[in-house]
């Protein structure tokens, strides 16, 4: 099956061609707001990180951005810097001039404040935008497409309808040699005797034994019951009971394909089919890793109703209850409520969303890129020094 | 299929509510090819789940047909499963 794509320099694909503004400190947020206000067809990412990093927390909120701004959904990125920071625009165009991503470096300290580095800033976003306007779609194969797994706002039908519909759907993509990536990793608690029987290998199940345990450490380091965030108060209104009943609906979107690797957050696979990235449970932070880990598209279900999207890649919104869908239906592409309706089966609405994520990779634009949804924070380790 | 409940695996003690119920209605829950009644202790609201069987206290909770939580006290068939008298066993750092 093909659709219609961007075909990049370094031979990725891209979906949509966006001009990206993005600032590589906290401090330029602003700064970087302001010049893609001034500039219309442009889009931003603003987020806390850029300073007070270092070992692995650096390393990550570097291939963070390296991977975000370099991605193939972005035709051409002006990065955004201060002057005194840690991570520079510098430091991210060194690592994306590898791949040949057109980029742009302006910084507020240089240019002699906001106001000035706003006009250069405003001049270099028009000089990538009439550059970008050049790329023409081309028919791809869906080999060729890397979808991203997410949901947020879970309720008790997350793991009935919407999650096991969305599992069929990238079953189908990953047959026709395409690859998904599941994450959220605090949402696979009490899940590993599931999830390593499907290992590809017995490194793959050593590293999911020992993300998942990692996460359990990290949540008792607080010396809490981690009830009340996980699952989160609209978790237990919907139904949820523990993180285990949670964990086990989560996972569901991975379908039923052999897990054939393991990758950090914001790290690229060197395998197709399924992957998991050891990510966050907060959605937007993970919508990001899956993006900077190469995701073109994103797949999010909801139970409760959440409306995020992303700067960079579409998000599918799939509810898992019609009441959802019909109280949020400007932000809901796809309800998998039908399922307890009678009105379908999962297998209908597993064919539905892969027809949906076809049909977005060439152009269709989802609910969320449509209200203008551009979500977006960094997954940082910390501790900020 | 509009069922007022359903049951994921045929190992799961507890049965998850598909519309909101209403004490004493007897819900039908199909368990592999038969179908029993579960009369309802009390009000169960939409997506939330109710005990297939008597569940002892300490006795595991399955959904999915894998344990979901640990009774913290009896559970009577019928009875509304929730936090108040399930406890997870993962992320406890309360519990050192």
């Amino acid at each position: 099956m093909k659709f219609l794509g961007y075909r990049r320099s370094d031979g990725k694909v891209g979906i949509r061609n966006h001009v990206l503004i993005f600032p590589t400190i906290v401090c330029a947020s602003e700064v970087a707001r302001m010049i893609s206000n001034e500039v219309p067809g442009t889009v931003y990412a603003i987020h806390g990180c850029g300073c007070g990093h270092v070992g692995e927390d650096k390393e990550q909120v570097i291939r963070t951005m390296v991977g975000f701004t370099g991605h193939p959904n972005v035709a051409g990125v002006l990065l955004v810097g201060l002057g005194c920071e840690v991570i520079t625009p510098e430091i991210i165009a060194g690592e994306l001039a590898k791949s040949g991503q057109r980029v742009e470096t302006v910084s507020v300290q240089k240019a002699g404040g906001t106001t000035k580095c706003v006009e250069e800033g405003r001049r270099l976003a028009g000089k990538l935008l009439a550059e970008a306007a050049g790329a023409k779609r081309e028919s791809i194969d869906v080999s060729e497409l890397i979808l991203g797994l997410e949901c947020g706002g879970s309720d008790a039908l997350s793991g009935l309808t919407a999650n096991p519909a969305l599992g069929i759907a990238s079953d189908l993509l990953i047959a026709q040699g395409g690859s998904a990536i599941f994450s959220e990793t605090t949402e696979m608690l009490g899940t590993e005797q599931v999830l390593g029987k499907r290992a590809a290998n017995a490194e793959v199940k050593k590293r999911i034994y020992e993300i998942i345990a990692a996460a359990d450490t990290k949540a008792k380091s607080m010396g809490v019951d981690i009830r009340g965030s996980q699952p989160g108060p609209g978790n237990i209104a919907g139904g949820l009971t523990s993180i285990e009943e949670k964990s086990l609906g989560c996972i569901r979107k991975g379908g039923s394909t052999t897990i054939m690797d393991v990758i950090k957050y914001a790290e690229q696979p060197a395998k197709k089919g399924l992957i998991i990235m050891d990510g966050t449970a907060l959605d937007v932070m993970n919508d990001t890793g899956l993006i900077a880990s190469g995701a073109q598209v994103i797949v999010f279900t909801t139970g409760r109703g959440t409306p995020v999207g992303t700067p960079t890649a579409p998000v599918i919104k799939v509810s898992s209850n019609s009441i959802t869908y019909n109280n949020m239906k400007d932000n809901m592409d796809i309800n998998a409520g039908v399922i307890v309706d009678g009105q379908g089966t999962l297998r209908s609405v597993g064919e539905q969303i892969f027809n949906e994520i076809i049909e977005v990779a060439s152009g269709k634009l989802t609910k969320a890129e449509i209200l203008g949804h551009r979500e977006f924070d960094i997954h940082s380790l910390g501790p900020v020094l | 299929m509009q069922e007022k409940a359903i049951l994921i695996d045929k190992k799961d003690n507890v049965a998850t509510a598909l519309c909101q119920l209403v004490k004493g209605d007897s819900i039908p829950v199909a368990v592999e090819d038969r179908s029993v009644g579960v009369v309802l202790l009390q009000d169960i609201s939409f997506g939330h789940k109710f005990a297939l069987t008597d569940i002892p206290q300490g006795d595991a909770i399955i959904k999915y047909g894998e344990v979901i939580g640990l009774a913290t006290k009896p559970i009577r068939q019928g009875e509304h499963v929730h936090i108040h008298n399930v406890e997870s066993q993962k992320g406890r750092g309360d519990k050192r």
